[in-house]
């Protein structure tokens, strides 16, 4: 029924990322730590990947410590039950 | 209710309210059972990006899975309706006849879009709306296809980034609403004729004051045209009705609930009320389809569909849920949205219903870089910014406050304030004031029936 999978060490699973983009301020700390991951359009368009591969893990947890306002949010481990 | 063999707590809607509700009584403290139903067969996703880059094609509809903690440790029953509640018995029903007990619900069914109606072209195919991940799917594939020309029925938010993404993707548009421009019942028509400019500028083809009374198909059954009420017509081989939401509400028919299509009528704790307005303590409910008195606007009803409210009123009503009778604590929310098109970043807070004037406060509509603040009677109560968003956190703790209006002068940046009426059209009365539009624009828009035109 659910088509979440399982495995934690899949490589294939991506990593979940959202950005609470009422809080963001586009300070654009982010697309530093980990470009292309995230990426500002325009004057001030925050872009994101929300499933990036999991090879860009440690770039995204450094972009989740940089945000000035903590609107970035990153699930490493898919942590299913059922 | 924390033992492992009670029922423990069912969340209806697995959606962005649902799971942070969820999460929120992980949070507090509880080790109980979790069981999360959904109608979909997916986990919770994230609207935003659907009526934008799932459009555009740089992401998979697929994509937009929302991050979870990993100790949730929650029962998910994906793909199954809910059709029924029997709150005596204190369990729901199923589609596929299972009943399930509860010692405390949280409805969180949302909404689903508004369709068009069947008997005047309804059923003919390339007809699409958009609110769901599978709904962006197969819009994409149709995008894909490449149409000879798409007709968006509807210029709230959905409808314009519909148009925006459109564009971006060269394929030819024609916008229709029944106001003079664009956001009219969000932003009114001052400010919504910068977007109007917008679209003009990406060639889109916007007829404002117009209504479609019904689609024409062709042989095999496919859309060909539009009929209008000013008996014009328009050729479109794909269309988007994008006329709001429906709040999800069908299934608590014979409940005794204070329900229906506007929204499921909380207090302001998000308990829901029975048939005589009293409150269920053990039912509560959050997001789209939650209407509540919202306590800055004078305890006025509403229904919010911004995303910033599914997640805020998801963890209070959770919160609520796990604390006793004398401890139910006031859900305290100011609205705010956020939405990207055709270039532009906008965001707003506050409710502009009721607004008498609105100032432009930094930059000008010229530019299409501005910050405007909505007045009512003197005071400030709501703000959008185009392009300008690291100011509206200062305007939103006025708006916050009830801060005069406009609530800063003689800022080091601001040349003049030009104020003016802001072209509200004439409100619709339907039960319940809604602010709606939908998360999929992340957003916000309009009330549900903004951009009714049938």
């Amino acid at each position: 029924m659910t088509l979440v999978p399982q495995t934690i060490d899949d490589a294939e699973v991506p990593l979940r990322v959202v950005v609470d983009l009422n809080r963001c301020q586009g300070y654009a700390q982010c697309c530093f730590a980990a470009p292309g991951v995230f990426d500002v359009r325009g004057h001030e368009i925050l872009f994101y990947d929300p499933a990036p591969p999991r090879a860009r893990r440690g770039e995204i947890e450094r972009a989740v410590h940089a945000c000035p306002v903590r609107a970035i949010r990153m699930q490493a481990e898919p942590g299913v039950t059922q | 209710m924390s033992g492992v063999d009670t029922p423990g707590m069912i969340v209806v809607g697995a959606s962005l309210a649902g799971l942070h509700g969820a999460e929120a009584l992980r949070l507090n403290g509880y080790r109980g059972r979790i069981t999360i139903v959904g109608d979909e067969p997916h986990r919770p996703y994230d609207r935003p990006p659907l009526s934008k880059h799932v459009l555009s094609g740089e992401l998979a509809a697929d994509a937009t899975e929302l991050p979870q903690r990993a100790d949730l440790d929650a029962r998910w029953m994906l793909g199954q309706a809910v059709i029924g509640l029997d709150r005596h018995a204190h369990t729901i029903g199923l589609a596929d006849g299972a009943v399930l007990a509860y010692d405390k619900l949280l409805v969180t069914t949302g909404a689903r879009a508004r369709p068009w109606p069947v008997e005047s072209g309804g059923t003919l195919g390339n007809i699409f709306t958009l609110r769901g991940r599978d709904d962006a799917a197969r819009l994409r594939a149709a995008l894909v296809a490449g149409p000879s020309r798409i007709l968006i029925v509807g210029a709230g938010l959905i409808g314009c980034e519909a148009a925006s993404c459109c564009r971006s993707l060269g394929l030819p548009v024609t916008l229709i609403d029944p106001n003079l421009t664009p956001l009219a019942r969000s932003l009114g028509t001052w400010v919504g004729g910068v977007i109007a400019d917008c679209l003009k500028d990406a060639g889109v083809t916007y007829r404002p004051n117009a209504q479609v009374l019904r689609f024409e198909g062709d042989a095999t059954g496919r859309v060909v045209r539009a009929h209008l009420a000013d008996e014009h017509v328009v050729e479109a081989d794909l269309v988007i009705v994008a006329l709001g939401a429906v709040r999800e509400t069908g299934w608590l028919k014979a409940a005794g609930l204070m329900a229906d299509a506007s929204g499921l009528t909380c207090d302001a704790a998000c308990r829901t009320l029975d048939a005589d307005g009293a409150p269920c303590p053990d039912i509560y409910a959050a997001g789209d389809v939650a209407r509540w008195p919202i306590s800055l606007y004078g305890d006025r009803l509403i229904s919010v569909e911004h995303w910033g409210n599914a997640v805020a009123q998801g963890g209070h009503a959770a919160r609520n849920m796990l604390a006793p009778a004398d401890d139910q604590r006031p859900y305290d929310h100011l609205p705010a949205f956020w939405s990207s098109q055709f270039g532009i970043n906008i965001k707003a807070v506050g409710l502009s219903e009721g607004a008498d004037t609105v100032a432009i406060v930094h930059g000008s509509r010229a530019s299409r870089r501005f910050l405007a603040v909505y007045g009512r009677e003197g005071r400030s109560i709501s703000a959008v910014s185009f392009d300008q968003a690291r100011w509206l956190p200062a305007y939103a703790e006025a708006i916050r406050i009830g801060g005069a209006f406009p609530p800063i002068r003689d800022a080091s940046d601001q040349d003049r304030i030009v104020s003016g009426l802001p072209g509200f059209p004439p409100p619709r009365r339907v039960s319940g004031s809604q602010v709606s539009g939908s998360q999929v624009s992340g957003s916000h828009v309009s009330r549900s029936d903004e951009a009714r035109h049938a």
